[in-house]
C-alpha cells in the first residue's frame, strides 16, 4: 500500500495541469475575458547618475507586459535608449539610459510614459554621481561601516568590568535595559521594513518579504539556538549565559546589516551627508548596543577572544550592508534584510526574557520594569542625535 | 530618502559639516554635467509617429472647400461630410491614445469657404458616445450644436450662412465638455472675406495637447497634434515671401498657450476679423478657443524655431522650425 502514496500525492497535482491546460486551450476564458486596458505597474528600483547621463533600472511587478513609450525628464520629452528592448515582461527588468545635463545637488523629475498613455513617476532627491565600485569606494563605506557600527559597539562592550562591579539586582536591571533597547531597534526595523516594502515591484508581495523576514529569522534562531543549548546540555549556566550574549550580538548584528544598508544606500544616492554632528550621534546611539551584549556575562569571565568574536558578529554586518547597499541597493533586498534584523532581535528579546524569569520565577520586577523603560528612553534620547 | 527612517531625518546636507566618513567623493559643488546635450531634433525618442492619422506636413496646407454648387440666387453653397469616429491614434511613437475624431483625424479637417457662402454640413455620428458640432460664428440656435446631441449611429445637417469672415473654431459641444475636446472632436474653420487678402503662403497651425494618462493635465503639447512634427520636417518658406498662419489654440487643461517666432515680428490679425492688423509682435498669447491670423517674412536665410513660449509646453512637444531659403529645393 505504502507505494501508493506518491501516487496519491501526485493525483492533485496531475489534475491541475490538467485544469490549467483546460483553462489556457479550452477557451473558456473568453467568458471571464473583457476589453479594458492593461494594468502596468512599473517600478523604479535603482538610479545611477554618470557625468550627463540618467540610468534607471526598473522592474515590472505587474499582471500583463509594460511597453515604455517616451521618457520625461523635468516635464521635457527627452531621447533615452531601453535594453533590452521597450517592452519588460511580467517580473521582468529594462534598463533605460537617458543622456541628460542633470545638476548636482538639485532634484530632477522623471516621468516614464507607457504605450497606453500610463505615467509612472519617479524623483531623484537629489542628484549626485553614483559611486563606482572601487577600492576607494569600499574604503569608504568600510569606514562608515567601522564608525557607525563596529567601533561603538566594541566601546560598549568596555562596560564589563563595570557591570561585573554590580550586584545581582543591578546586573538584572542591566539585562532588563537591554530588553529595552532591543524592543526599539525591533519596532523601528520593523517599520523601516513595512515602510520600504511600500516601494517593492508589486508582484514580489513587500508585505510578504516583511513576513518571511522577520518570522524567518525569528523560527532559524528559535531552533538554531535551542538545538544547540540541548546539545552542549544546560548544566553549564556561565556557557548558557555566553550563547545568550552571542545569540544577542548575532540578532543585533543582523539588523546592523540592514542599517548598513540602508545607510550605504542613502549615502551613495546623495540623500544624506555624514557630517560629524551625525556620525557622532549614530555612535552614541549604537554604542548602547555592545552593553546589551555584555550584560548577560557581566558575572563571568569571558575571553577576550570571546568578547572580540561578539563585538565583530554584531558590529561587523553594518560594514557589510554598507557595501551592499552601496553598491546595489534595491527596495527588495533593503525589505528582507529589515525584517530579518527585526524578526532576529525580537527572538532575542524572547530568550532575554526566559533568562531573567530565571532566578526568581518572575521577570518583572519593579527594577527589572524600570531597566525596560530606561532602555526604550535611552534609544528614544539617543536617535535625537541622530534626527534632524 | 526612505528607509532609513530611525535616521529619518537625514536630510539633504544635513548640518553641512564635512563628515568624518565622508573623505573621498561627497562634496560636489552645483556643477552642471553638461557635455552632451541632445540635437533638438531628436528630442523625441524614435522618429515620427507613424498612426498619428495625419501627415503634419500635408494638414498644414490642406483646405477643405467641400463640393461646391451653385444656387439659383448665385450663392455658393459648400457641402461637407463630417463623421465623428474612435480611433486610437499613436500621438508620438509608440504612445496610443484613444481619440475621439472627426472624420479619423485630429485635428478634423480645416473647413474653408467665403463670408456668405451657404455651408451644409452632414455629420454622421459612427463613435459610441453622442456628439456634435458646435460652430463658431453667426447661426440660428437650432444650428448651435449644443441642445440638438445626436446619438450615435444619428445624423445631423447643420446648415447655415458663413459668417463673420475670420477664423473660427469648430468643436464638438457634448457633456462633458472638456472630455468631447480634449479627446480631439475639433477643427478650424476659415472663412474669407470678399474682399481676399494678399497672396502668400498659408499655413493651418492649430495648438492641441493630449493628456494622455487622463490627470487632468498635458502630457503632449503640440500643433497639429504631432509633438515635434515641424522640428523632425522643418517648414521650408522662402525668403521675402509673405507667410500667413492661421493659428487657433483648442488647448485644454492649460489656461494660456502662445506662439514665438524667432527673428522676425508678425502682425496678429485678432480672429481674422479685420483686414488691418491689431500688432506687431514675436510673442502672442492666447485662452483657450482663441484664434488669430498671423503674417510674416523672414529677411534671413537659415533655420528659425517657433514655438511656445511656456517653455515647459515647448519641451514637451510644441516646438518646430522653419528653414528659410533663397530658393525651393524641394
Amino acid at each position: 500500500m505504502k507505494g501508493n502514496r506518491w501516487l496519491w500525492f501526485a493525483l492533485p497535482f496531475g489534475l491541475l495541469a490538467a485544469l490549467s491546460l483546460f483553462v489556457i486551450k479550452g477557451g473558456t476564458l473568453s467568458r471571464l475575458a473583457r476589453d479594458v486596458p492593461p494594468v502596468e505597474e512599473l517600478t523604479v528600483d535603482r538610479v545611477q547618475l554618470t557625468p550627463g547621463q540618467i540610468v534607471l533600472d526598473v522592474v515590472n511587478g505587474g499582471p500583463d507586459p509594460v511597453t515604455v513609450a517616451q521618457v520625461m525628464v523635468d516635464e521635457a520629452y527627452w531621447t533615452h535608449t531601453m535594453t533590452p528592448g521597450p517592452t519588460v515582461d511580467r517580473l521582468g527588468r529594462a534598463r533605460i539610459a537617458i543622456p541628460y545635463p542633470w545638476v548636482a545637488g538639485e532634484p530632477h523629475q522623471i516621468k516614464l510614459v507607457t504605450a497606453t498613455g500610463v505615467t509612472f513617476d519617479h524623483e531623484i532627491a537629489v542628484a549626485t554621481e553614483t559611486p563606482k565600485a572601487n577600492a576607494g569606494y569600499f574604503l569608504t563605506f568600510t569606514l562608515i561601516g567601522l564608525y557607525v557600527g563596529v567601533l561603538p559597539v566594541a566601546i560598549g562592550l568596555l562596560w564589563l568590568p563595570f557591570l561585573k562591579r554590580l550586584d545581582q539586582r543591578w546586573i538584572h536591571f542591566a539585562l532588563s535595559l537591554t530588553a529595552g533597547l532591543l524592543i526599539f531597534l525591533a519596532v523601528e526595523a520593523l517599520h523601516e521594513a513595512l515602510e520600504m516594502s511600500g516601494r517593492v515591484a508589486g508582484a514580489f508581495q513587500g508585505i510578504g518579504l516583511v513576513a518571511i523576514g522577520a518570522l524567518g529569522a525569528w523560527l532559524v534562531l528559535q531552533a538554531f539556538g535551542g538545538a544547540g543549548s540541548r546539545a552542549q546540555g544546560a548544566d553549564n549556566p556561565a556557557q548558557q549565559r555566553m550563547r545568550l550574549a552571542f545569540l544577542i550580538a548575532l540578532g543585533i548584528g543582523l539588523h546592523n546589516l540592514g542599517e548598513g544598508l540602508a545607510i550605504g544606500a542613502a549615502y551613495a544616492q546623495g540623500a544624506v551627508t555624514l557630517g560629524a554632528f551625525l556620525v557622532v550621534g549614530f555612535m552614541i546611539h549604537n554604542t548602547t548596543e555592545g552593553l546589551g551584549i555584555v550584560a548577560p556575562v557581566a558575572q563571568d569571565n569571558p575571553s577576550l577572544k570571546k568578547l572580540a568574536i561578539a563585538g565583530l558578529l554584531a558590529g561587523g554586518p553594518t560594514i557589510l550592508g554598507a557595501w551592499l547597499g552601496g553598491v546595489s541597493y534595491s527596495p527588495l533586498l533593503a525589505t528582507l534584510c529589515l525584517a530579518i534584523g527585526a524578526g532576529a532581535i525580537l527572538q532575542v528579546v524572547g530568550v532575554l526574557y526566559k533568562a531573567l524569569r530565571q532566578p526568581t520565577g518572575d521577570a518583572w520586577s519593579p527594577l527589572n520594569a524600570m531597566g525596560v523603560a530606561t532602555g526604550l528612553l535611552i534609544m528614544y534620547a539617543t536617535g535625537l542625535l541622530v534626527a534632524a | 530618502m526612505k528607509g532609513l527612517s530611525r535616521r529619518d531625518a537625514l536630510k539633504r546636507g544635513l548640518l553641512g559639516i564635512a563628515g568624518a566618513a565622508s573623505a573621498s567623493s561627497a562634496a560636489h559643488a552645483s556643477v552642471l554635467h553638461g557635455t552632451s546635450h541632445p540635437n533638438p531634433h531628436t528630442v523625441m525618442t524614435g522618429g515620427l509617429p507613424q498612426g498619428a492619422g495625419i501627415d503634419p506636413s500635408a494638414f498644414l496646407r490642406h483646405f477643405d472647400y467641400g463640393a461646391v454648387s451653385r444656387r439659383a440666387n448665385g450663392q455658393t453653397v459648400r457641402e461637407y461630410r463630417m463623421i465623428a469616429m474612435d480611433r486610437n491614434l499613436e500621438v508620438m511613437p509608440g504612445l496610443f491614445y484613444s481619440a475621439w475624431t472627426y472624420n479619423g483625424q485630429v485635428p478634423g479637417p480645416t473647413l474653408r469657404c467665403t463670408e456668405g457662402d451657404l455651408l451644409r454640413v452632414h455629420f454622421h455620428n459612427a463613435g459610441t458616445h453622442p456628439h456634435s458640432i458646435h460652430f463658431h460664428g453667426f447661426h440660428p440656435a437650432n444650428m448651435d450644436g449644443v441642445f440638438e446631441q445626436i446619438e450615435p449611429g444619428g445624423a445631423f445637417v447643420y446648415e447655415f450662412e458663413a459668417s463673420p469672415f475670420g477664423l473660427q473654431l469648430y468643436h464638438c459641444h457634448t457633456m462633458p465638455l472638456k472630455r468631447h475636446i480634449a479627446k480631439g472632436l475639433y477643427g478650424a474653420l476659415i472663412i474669407d472675406p470678399r474682399r481676399t487678402r494678399p497672396q502668400a503662403n498659408e499655413m493651418v497651425m492649430v495648438m492641441n495637447g493630449f493628456d494622455v494618462n487622463f490627470d487632468g493635465e498635458n502630457e503632449i503639447y503640440a500643433v497639429n497634434t504631432v509633438p515635434f512634427a515641424y522640428q523632425a520636417n522643418p517648414i521650408v518658406l522662402r525668403r521675402g515671401e509673405l507667410n500667413r498662419i492661421y493659428l487657433v489654440n483648442v488647448l485644454e487643461f492649460d489656461l494660456l498657450n502662445s506662439l514665438h517666432t524667432h527673428a522676425t515680428f508678425f502682425h496678429v490679425y485678432r480672429t481674422g476679423s479685420s483686414l488691418t492688423p491689431h500688432e506687431f509682435t514675436d510673442t502672442i498669447s492666447m485662452g483657450q478657443g482663441e484664434r488669430h491670423i498671423v503674417e510674416f517674412k523672414y529677411d534671413h536665410p537659415g533655420k528659425f524655431m517657433f514655438h511656445a513660449h511656456q517653455s515647459e509646453f515647448a519641451e514637451l512637444g510644441w516646438m518646430g522650425v522653419f528653414d528659410v531659403q533663397d530658393k525651393i529645393t524641394t
